[in-house]
């Protein structure tokens, strides 16, 4: 039987790295995602892991040369955060329309400007729509799960596509928590060696990344569409497996106390904790609210968002980013657009909270609570507002 | 004729026969690039994974769902080919040494133009030079963004009419001197540097072979005639890389561990003007600038012996 150890975070999820026995690690340093390289990068020196580290000179080429390794066949990991992400966007892109199946941890930070290095999810968001499989973790257990469950989706023939694991920068990645690693012999089990369905191989030659014209890109692009979407249900069956195998299960869309709540929250990512211990008081106190987390970004579950919808009333979004000058933060915008077929669709407030690594307390929950049945008595819920701007 | 001593191809019938880039690609006629591209194909063999830099090479041979290329290819963006060949030749190196691929000799050959090298590539080349990736890069320099359009680059030469760098009233096209990319590379400290051209087939193919046999990164900088930007008539493409070689403009050598020696000596250097007024590109030159060029060749040209001279001394 495993045992829980405490550790940071980030060694977590450097342990199940290692534990899926990656081949090749091309990454630049940038906060708050460093622990994670210098830790593989530790496993590499001392022969714990037989991998090539690539210690790149960018970001941009941090995910070049994963494409390379990718499609050379060989099982690959990165790591970035915020600027790094900006910076290796355009390739970022690139690699999901070639079907590389490269598992990146993003240990989510702030854009500039103005600098800083603390959390939010401005960095995901700007690669919202680049048709990796995007994933959210709550806290280190879930990063080291997902991580190594994201190896088998990502590779598995059905899919073929990269898998991005959001983590709170600072509040996950440097945060000492209970983790319960598995053993080489039970990841094995799960894990197979990676088989790619095409690599570079002289003797079997391919040509990748040939360029469409007008007449094909379209179809490529419909293509790629279908193939992710059609990645969800080999998610469910994969976290499925790893639940019957460590007693774990994820799932696209959770809900925590949902059952007779009239209002849910809706989060992403850590502040689902700090909402169900707000959420655990206020039910306390009679309010019936519960909360509503997104785990799996894209593809986004419709079905699991609408059933988890079934009931509601009102939903507060906590976006932890922002989309200036638009109809709302970026995950409220997708939700109002998710209800609009339903019948009777919850009422939407969005609040964009948490920027940069501000903090957003149980008690901010509550006052966010008590804002919202305003906003909504008044009638007024269009748009969104900025939480907790310091007048 | 003492150089002939490097080479040991001479006959057109003994050149291998496999070819890497299929026939019926799109390239312009005269394109000296892509027969560059051909003759370091023929060097390396089949056993060869290439990664391309965006560019004119990858649009004339990889128009979606048709390919020109009988090796493996990989193409992802215009500035990373250097990082994307890292990323191939680590990926074979661990997957050779865990087993999981047989263990063979496989050529990695990064390629770009000079846009996707000199500019835009030349942090990824420098990071995969620095890193000592055994692979080969090889520039196929024709000096401007041809597939873009002719705009000019880093690596287009002093008086070069370009659509970005236009002759114009007050400024006589491209008033920057060529960046010395060969140089730039051997500032890495890397085992492999050489010039070469395609009029100069043998040479390009030798140096080629060489490159690939070197333990760790190689550069080859091939000049590349481009007839359609460089406003040439097609069929004058390898007299003009003649013409660049005999002018000095272009000089053919290696840079062996530091060691520079040149690749063909010519004991005369040609006028300048023998190469320049037969291209367009260059046809608003007046006799005060075509000198300017003249001095500035004769210049760096003799830099490049006194390197010559200096290695012959120091082995």
């Amino acid at each position: 039987m495993p045992k829980r150890v405490g550790m940071e975070v980030s060694i977590g999820a450097s342990e199940a790295v290692r534990l899926a026995n990656v081949d090749a690690i091309a990454a630049y340093p940038i906060t708050p995602q460093t622990h994670i390289v210098e830790h593989l990068s530790e496993f590499v020196a001392n022969g714990e892991l037989d991998a090539e580290f690539i210690p790149v000179e960018s970001e941009h080429s941090a995910m070049s040369v994963c494409c390379g390794t990718s499609a050379a066949g060989a099982r690959t990991f990165t790591c970035t955060s915020s600027q790094g992400l900006a910076l290796m966007t355009e390739i970022v892109f690139i690699a999901s329309a070639m079907q590389l199946p490269i598992v990146m941890i993003l240990a989510n930070r702030s854009l500039s400007g103005p600098l800083s290095i603390w959390n939010d999810h401005t960095d995901v968001m700007l690669v919202r729509d680049c048709g990796w499989i995007q994933a959210f973790g709550e806290n280190g257990q879930e990063i080291f799960d997902l991580t190594l469950a994201a190896f088998k989706i990502a590779e598995d023939h059905r899919v073929v596509l990269p898998f991005m694991v959001n983590m709170d920068g600072f509040i996950l990645s440097h945060v000492i928590e209970p983790i319960e690693i598995l053993d080489q012999e039970t990841v094995d089990k799960f894990l197979p060696p990676f088989k790619p369905v095409y690599r570079l191989d002289p003797d079997n030659p391919v040509t990748m990344g040939a360029f469409a014209m007008p007449d094909l890109y379209t179809e490529t692009k419909k293509y790629q569409d279908e193939r992710l979407k059609a990645s969800l249900p080999v998610i469910e069956e994969i976290w499925k497996e790893y639940g019957d195998l460590t007693g774990r299960y994820y799932h696209p869309v959770e809900t925590y106390k949902a059952e007779g709540a009239k209002t849910l929250f809706i989060t992403m990512g850590s502040f689902g904790e700090t909402a169900s211990t707000a959420v655990d008081t206020m039910r306390e106190e009679g309010e019936a609210v519960g909360l509503c987390k997104i785990r799996l970004w894209r593809p986004f579950p419709y079905e699991a968002f609408w059933n988890a919808m079934k009931g509601v009333e009102n939903l507060i979004v906590i976006d932890r980013a922002t989309s200036y000058g638009g109809p709302g933060g970026p995950v409220a915008s997708e939700i109002r657009s998710a209800l609009y077929t339903m019948e009777n669709p919850p009422k939407v407030v969005d609040f964009i909270a948490g920027l940069a690594g501000r903090d957003v307390a149980p008690g901010d929950y509550k006052a966010m609570y008590k804002r919202a049945q305003e906003r909504i008595a008044s009638g007024d819920i269009a748009g969104y507002e900025i939480y907790g701007v310091r007048e | 004729m003492k150089n002939l001593g490097n080479l040991n191809v001479y006959a057109v019938r003994l050149l291998p026969k496999t070819e890497a880039i299929a026939p019926g690609h799109r390239a312009c006629q005269g394109c000296a690039e892509v027969l560059a591209v051909r003759l370091v194909g023929k060097a390396l063999g089949r056993d060869t994974v290439v990664a391309c830099a965006t560019g004119c090479m990858e649009i004339i041979s990889s128009p979606l769902p048709t390919t020109s290329w009988r090796v493996p290819w990989i193409h992802v963006a215009f500035e990373n080919a250097a990082a994307v060949a890292s990323g191939v030749e680590a990926g074979l190196k661990v997957l050779m040494r865990k087993g999981r691929i047989p263990k063979k000799k496989i050529n990695v050959l990064a390629m770009g133009g000079d846009g996707g090298t000199s500019d835009i590539g030349l942090q990824a080349l420098s990071g995969a030079l620095e890193r000592g990736h055994n692979f080969l890069y090889v520039c196929y320099d024709n000096e401007a963004y041809m597939n873009t359009g002719i705009q000019r680059s880093s690596s287009t030469p002093f008086g070069a009419a370009t659509t970005t760098s236009p002759a114009g009233k007050v400024k006589p096209g491209q008033v920057t001197w060529k960046k010395n990319m060969p140089e730039i590379a051997v500032a890495h400290n890397i085992p492999y540097v050489a010039t070469a051209c395609p009029s100069y087939p043998f040479d390009l193919m030798e140096k080629v072979k060489k490159a690939a046999k070197v333990d760790g990164p190689a550069y080859v900088h091939v000049l590349s005639v481009c007839p359609t930007g460089w406003r040439l008539p097609p069929d004058l493409s390898i007299r003009a890389g003649r013409l660049a070689v005999e002018t000095g403009i272009f000089p053919l050598y290696e840079v062996e561990e530091g060691r520079y020696k040149l690749s063909v000596e010519v004991p005369k250097l040609r006028p300048v003007e023998d190469y320049l007024k037969i291209q367009g590109r260059f046809r608003h030159l007046t006799p005060d600038l075509i000198e300017k060029i003249q001095e500035r060749v004769t210049k760096d040209y003799n830099k490049l012996l006194a390197k010559v001279r200096f290695s012959e001394e120091m082995s």
